[in-house]
């Protein structure tokens, strides 16, 4: 964690990913403008770890998820995956390379097809990519079920006669199908009740573990991701704010919005708790289709400067391994910044 | 689902009879004489005899039990007869039509084919063409296919056969007079040429019946299909890395054929109850032309038979798109 900066091996590498929706209006339809749901977002993920990606609700996270697996045609960017450039080749291309990265879902309800069994969901990726026959598919769909704790009963049942938390099983066992080596797990337990997130979330650790996945978990439980993740990366309105190791983000956050964000985490102890000053950000998150000049974050910054205003912070890493997009940690800017004011005046 | 089956069954008896009930009670209470027809010569003793050959001084109770008798009783054993060769049947007074006096049923069965073949083609031709339009439109929502098959639909839904008919008639029978305006049921098909002349005769009333039941359908196909285009699970099907095309007819397709299929079997009955107005318009002498001629003439046991073999149909097919609803989704159990 701490040597984050020596070499390790990137199984996935984002550069300026932007995925931007078009809007249409008026009787033609015509493109009136678009949603940057992700704006220029980079990072890498190390093979192995689990890399938590929070914010709040809106910020761009599934989205981000969904961008990188290429479940959207993005906009612009880049995004290696284990060694191979998947962002801008045709859906066709892509589908051979779909075993090696997978996706568990929000909703384990809506993401099963209603009308297969158990066995299907599981079995169908293995149809499609693979050429085993019925026995060993058989065999295999037990094993996966199996390694996520279904009773091999279930087989031959639908999806809705589960719990949520046996729904979830499926679909991680559904995502575990092809040995994938990169799972993004699109806030998969915040359609759980608490007991059950648990349950979950250790299972996920232990396929970690003994199926060396490498995870991007996507969750606005920030307690959730402080227990899972190696490192965290925090949205704010489509892009990254900071990027560090777990223990720095939670103990030292230095992105004014990250120490907003900790600041609501709720402490289990009434007497700390009552010393922890909270952080309450003015205003509404501006929209996404019409973000603010500058800093995304100027309209609300309890530390916001006047350069925030015109000039976007560049995301830059401050000390090794910690990534911060913020005029604040930009040291040149602190030499050259009077100058430039003076200029301006 | 037996059980339920079973259920549903026991529980149309009574609704049948009820409707039975309705509609004899309404054709009682409908102006109208059913010897307004005989010539006005006639001296009124002799009308009254007739009136008195055809049952109609009993009272109103005496003969609807009577029709029932006949309906339920007599018609099933004349047709166990007609069937198997027996006699079980013989010397019970059948359900007389006022017109032709001769049995109800028999001239049911006659004009059964005519509408079975114009009207059962045109349904399957419709619900054929629908099926691949509603998939393709919501495929491709908005898109230039999307926005004829939606504008050729709504022409089919607002136009009514009674134009589009007689529409087609104008056009290729008498303008460019590439098919006969009028259906003829004498045509036996024995060799080529005259099957050549039927298919030549059906072509018309069956493209009005199919795009407008097409219309209907395809609607319905593709509201189905978007509604599940957008599902979570069929980006789950698509991050398993499945081809296109089984993503959309595996995943979406099935799962959009369950609102569809039961749409399809509630339309059956209409079917059989024939296309009232095409087939005047081409003049198919199906069951639809048959009820309308009943009606004007004021053929009560005609008129009250047809009706209530709809209403069995319809009956019938509410009970078979709730099991096959039961059927295509997991989800719903009948127990």
């Amino acid at each position: 964690m701490f040597d984050a900066s020596a070499p390790r091996k990137k199984i996935v590498e984002v550069r300026d990913l932007k995925m931007h929706f078009p809007i249409f209006a008026g009787v033609f339809r015509k493109r009136v403008g678009e949603v940057k749901a992700v704006d220029g977002v980079s990072f890498d993920i190390f093979e192995g770890e689990t890399l938590g990606l929070v914010g709040e609700s809106g910020c761009g996270k599934s989205t981000c998820g969904r961008a990188i697996l290429r479940l959207y045609d993005i906009t612009e960017g880049s995004v290696v995956i284990d060694g191979q450039e998947i962002g801008h080749i045709p859906q066709k291309k892509l589908r051979p390379l779909r075993p090696k990265m997978q996706m568990v879902f929000q909703d384990p309800q809506a993401s099963l097809d209603p009308r297969m069994t158990v066995a299907a969901i599981i079995g169908e990726p293995l149809v499609e990519h693979t050429n085993l026959g019925r026995a060993a598919r058989l065999e295999r769909i037990y094993e996966l079920m199996d390694a996520v704790g279904l009773n091999r009963n279930f087989a031959n049942r639908y999806p809705h006669e589960f719990s949520g938390g046996q729904r979830q099983r499926i679909g991680i066992a559904r995502a575990l199908a092809l040995n994938p080596k990169f799972i993004v797990c699109d806030e998969p337990i915040a359609a759980l009740d608490v007991s059950i997130q648990a349950q979950v979330v250790n299972l996920l650790e232990e396929l970690q573990k003994q199926l060396g996945l490498t995870y991007l978990f996507i969750s606005h439980d920030l307690s959730m991701v402080r227990h899972i993740a190696d490192r965290v990366a925090v949205m704010y309105l489509g892009k990254v704010v900071e990027l560090a190791s777990r223990e720095d983000l939670y103990e030292r956050p230095r992105h004014p919005y990250t120490e907003a964000l900790l600041s609501a985490v709720p402490d289990p102890d009434p007497a700390s708790a009552e010393k922890i000053e909270r952080i309450i950000l003015k205003g509404d998150v501006p929209s996404p289709s019409n973000p603010p000049q500058g800093c995304n974050f100027c309209t609300r910054c309890p530390r916001v400067m006047p350069i925030c205003q015109h000039e976007e912070p560049e995301f830059r890493e401050v000390t090794p391994g910690r990534f911060v997009a913020c005029h604040l940690y930009n040291t040149d800017l602190q030499q050259e910044a009077p100058a430039r004011t003076e200029a301006a005046s | 689902m037996l059980n339920y089956t079973i259920r549903r069954l026991l529980l149309a008896i009574p609704t049948l009879l009820f409707i039975a009930l309705v509609i004899f009670l309404l054709l009682e209470l409908a102006p109208g004489d059913p010897m307004a027809n005989v010539p006005l010569t006639v001296p009124p003793e002799v009308k009254e005899k007739m009136r008195i050959a055809l049952g109609l001084d009993q009272p109103t109770h005496i003969r609807f039990l009577k029709w029932l008798q006949q309906f339920f009783w007599v018609e099933p054993l004349h047709m166990i007869d007609a069937l198997f060769g027996t006699q079980w049947g013989e010397g019970m007074q059948r359900i007389i039509s006022w017109q032709s006096r001769s049995p109800v049923m028999d001239i049911i069965w006659q004009r059964m084919p005519q509408t079975l073949w114009v009207v059962g083609l045109s349904y399957v031709l419709g619900a054929l063409i629908a099926v691949p339009v509603g998939v393709i439109s919501a495929y491709r929502q908005y898109s230039f296919i999307d926005q004829l098959g939606t504008f050729i639909s709504m022409i089919g839904f607002s136009v009514p056969t009674f134009f589009t008919g007689v529409l087609m008639i104008v056009i290729f029978s008498v303008w460019l007079g590439w098919f006969p305006s009028i259906y003829d049921t004498t045509l036996v098909v024995h060799d080529w040429e005259t099957f050549v002349k039927q298919l030549k005769q059906m072509i018309m009333p069956v493209s009005v019946l199919a795009l407008y039941n097409a219309a209907q359908i395809s609607r319905f196909m593709r509201a189905s299909m978007l509604d599940n285009l957008n599902q979570d699970y069929v980006r789950t099907a698509r991050a398993k890395g499945l081809k296109e095309k089984t993503v959309v007819l595996v995943h979406v397709l099935r799962n959009s054929m369950i609102p569809v299929v039961t749409v399809i079997a509630l339309g059956v009955p209409q079917v059989f109850g024939g296309a009232i107005i095409t087939e005047q318009v081409f003049k198919v002498n199906g069951l639809g032309q048959l009820l309308i001629t009943a009606i004007q003439a004021n053929d009560l046991p005609m008129v009250q038979t047809l009706t209530f073999i709809f209403a069995i149909l319809i009956v019938l097919f509410n009970l078979i798109a709730d099991i096959l609803y039961g059927v295509l989704d997991p989800r719903i159990r009948y127990d």
